[in-house]
């Protein structure tokens, strides 16, 4: 919601002063403390494997990214986490504040309710929907939908639909995607579409954002676009960023621990560089990259 | 303020008004004209036509808010057109409630019937969710046709000429009036719900469902509104049938409505209100102007004349596959070609 108190002063980076009115982090933790620990995480699938006790903790305010090779498993976590999967086995909990939450039994538009936002992979827009209103369901969780108010219109739920446009207009702006904002989704180019996903997350005032593969078919410009974007979202608005990438220079560049996955299991997590020394990441992941 | 390069807008009111262009305002004023002028010249044949494709624009808009819009395939429409009938005519029949208390019964009993059927909806996409709704529509029908108690059964049921302020409403004249608002004010109440959030969310679980569930529609609790709703506007379109006929059976709420009715919204546009309208119109004028057409050649012609049944059915068909395959967004978007065209002439680029 609107909070005039939590002024976020953005493009600093740049020197120059935008103020933005609203603060899109939604969690209510101090920068540092524990917000998601997951233990012992267990999911197969049939016969296959995906993830084989997975333990692991982020903290408010990091970006935290998850690498390792393909079918290791990292999606299947996000979606754990997200509640699009249910693990068989282990704990997913999730703190905010006073209360917290168990993930691995909630439903998707629980841990949506919770402040959990993600982009997919294979981006999952509204297609047929134009950029503002994809943006407006991401306010979804924070609006009243009410029948008789909705199809009165004039009134309560015409202010309702103002005052989120203000919102969505600022996202529209970090984002620059003033240019296309009453397009169809389907019609953009693959770079804006990921930014729209990205901005829906957004809009919904996460307190953990997931982004899977987020720059995943870009060029070496809009890579460098999206990092800054994903950079500003973590360190002027402080919202706590889980990324999987597979861009291992991005990776080091911008987070600030990560968690390495092979077969389904662990097999490494520190800081950048703790990582990039471990044997077995050097093995598993770089050492194809190293040996190029 | 619009342009020629395009609609620029000084704040967000303005962006969500449902005119916004000038030309808006004109198209709007020469629709009204028509429909105010449309009665006063049309022959008494056509204007029973106009009062029936206004009964039909207000199921159309129904069954496109949960196929068109939310992505929910449903055959069942001639049962829910039925439920809206049979429950205003009942009322007012055999209790005596008041015609406009019957009505709103009929769409508040449809809509909660309508959220009923939908359950499997719940679990069930596509095909499969067809089925169910194809087999609620043979139940929902065999009841009527067996419950005769309540009913009338196979004989029809015979609704009195509503009484509004002492006087009783009789001719296709004064219904048209009636009927008109009704559906000015389902239009408006459908464009409505498509501009705010509720509305938002069933396109989100048409064109994405588990992206809908990831921002927090509960999926399942939304379709079940969308049946809801879209029923309650089914089941105003059937209580003004029941009215406007003085009669009801069974006999015209068979699959065959519930298949004519999906055609008015592919051939209207799927997704879009106005279409609905158009496809309504558009498949009650139809078979009218066949008809016509039949008897004025039947002295020409006469072995065609007696072959015009199945003639009215192979233009049904061929319609709607030509509109599939050369225009899967119907009427609506064919017409908004021709505004786009007319938006920048001369200067077209
Ligand atoms: N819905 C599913 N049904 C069956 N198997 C699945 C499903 N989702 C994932 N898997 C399997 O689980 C394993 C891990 O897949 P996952 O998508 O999590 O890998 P990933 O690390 O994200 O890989 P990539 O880098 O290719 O995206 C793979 O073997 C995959 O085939
Ligand atoms: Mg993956």
């Amino acid at each position: 919601m609107p909070d005039a108190g939590t002024l976020c002063v953005g493009t600093l980076a740049l020197g120059v002063s935008r103020a933005y009115r609203f603060n899109l982090n939604g969690s209510r933790l101090e920068a540092g403390e524990r917000q998601l620990a997951i233990e012992d995480i267990r999911l197969a699938f049939g016969g296959v494997q995906a993830l084989r006790g997975v333990t692991d903790e982020v903290r408010q305010g990091e970006i935290h990214a998850i690498i390792g090779p393909n079918g290791a498993g990292k999606t299947s976590l996000l979606n754990c986490i997200s509640g699009l999967y249910r693990p068989q086995q282990g704990s997913i909990r999730f703190f905010d504040g006073d209360r917290d939450h168990e993930l691995t039994k909630a439903a998707p538009s629980s841990t949506a309710r919770w402040g959990i936002a993600r982009t997919f992979q294979n981006i999952e827009l509204f297609q047929h929907m134009t950029v503002l209103e994809n943006l407006m369901l991401g306010r979804h969780v924070h609006m009243h939908h009410r029948l008789w108010r909705s199809l009165l219109f004039v009134g309560p739920a015409r202010e309702q639909e103002i005052g989120q446009r203000e919102l969505v207009e600022e996202v529209i702006d970090f984002l620059e995607i003033q240019a296309v904002r009453s397009k169809p989704v389907g019609s953009l180019a693959y770079g804006f579409q990921k930014r729209v996903e990205l901005g829906r997350a957004l809009a919904m005032q996460p307190a953990l954002l997931l982004l899977d593969e987020p720059m995943a078919g870009m060029n070496a410009e809009e890579k460098e676009d999206m990092a800054r974007y994903i950079l500003d979202v973590n360190q002027l608005a402080g919202i706590t960023v889980i990324l999987i990438e597979h861009d291992m220079g991005v990776v080091m560049d911008i987070s600030d621990s990560v968690s390495v996955l092979d077969f389904g299991e662990l097999v490494a997590s520190g800081s950048p560089d703790e990582v990039s020394q471990h044997p077995k990441v050097i093995e598993a992941y770089l050492g194809e990259a190293a040996a190029r | 303020m619009a342009t020629a390069t395009g609609i620029y807008h000084t704040n967000y009111r303005q962006d969500l008004a449902l005119r916004q262009t000038r030309a808006d305002w004109v198209r709007l004023a020469l629709l009204v004209l028509f429909v105010v002028v449309a009665p006063f010249v049309a022959s008494p044949y056509w204007l029973t036509i106009l009062n029936l494709v206004g009964i039909a624009a207000i199921g159309a808009i129904g069954l496109n808010i949960l196929t068109g819009f939310t992505g929910l395939i449903s055959l069942g429409q001639g049962a829910f057109l039925a439920v809206g009938a049979y429950t205003s005519g009942i009322l007012v029949a055999r209790l005596h409630w008041p015609t406009p208390l019957a009505i709103v019964a009929a769409v508040l009993l449809t809509g909660v019937v309508g959220a009923v059927i939908g359950l499997p909806a719940v679990r069930l996409k596509g095909l499969y969710l067809a089925i169910a709704t194809l087999a609620a529509q043979v139940m929902i029908i065999y009841l009527v046709r067996t419950w005769d108690v309540v009913t009338g059964g196979v004989d029809s049921l015979v609704v009195p000429r509503p009484e509004v302020f002492g006087t009783t409403i009789r001719s296709d004249f004064i219904w048209y009036w009636v009927i008109l608002a009704f559906v000015v004010v389902a239009t408006l109440a459908a464009l409505n719900l498509f501009r705010t959030g509720l509305g938002r969310a069933f396109v989100a679980i048409r064109d994405q469902d588990i992206a809908a569930d990831v921002i927090g529609v509960t999926v399942w609790k939304y379709k079940l509104w969308s049946f809801a709703i879209s029923s309650g506007f089914v089941g105003l379109a059937g209580a003004l049938l029941a009215h406007y006929r003085s009669i009801v059976t069974w006999e015209r709420f068979t699959i065959d409505v519930s298949i004519t009715y999906l055609a008015m919204i592919i051939v209207g546009g799927l997704g879009s209100v106005a279409g609905s309208i158009y496809g309504a119109a558009f498949m009650t004028v139809l078979p009218a102007l066949i008809q016509r057409a039949g008897q004025a050649i039947r002295d020409v012609l006469p072995g065609l004349s007696q072959q015009l049944p199945a003639v009215q059915l192979g233009v049904f068909g061929l319609v709607i596959i030509l509109f599939l395959i050369f225009e899967p967004r119907g009427l609506a978007r064919i017409w908004e070609r021709i505004r786009d065209y007319f938006r920048l002439w001369p200067f077209r680029y």
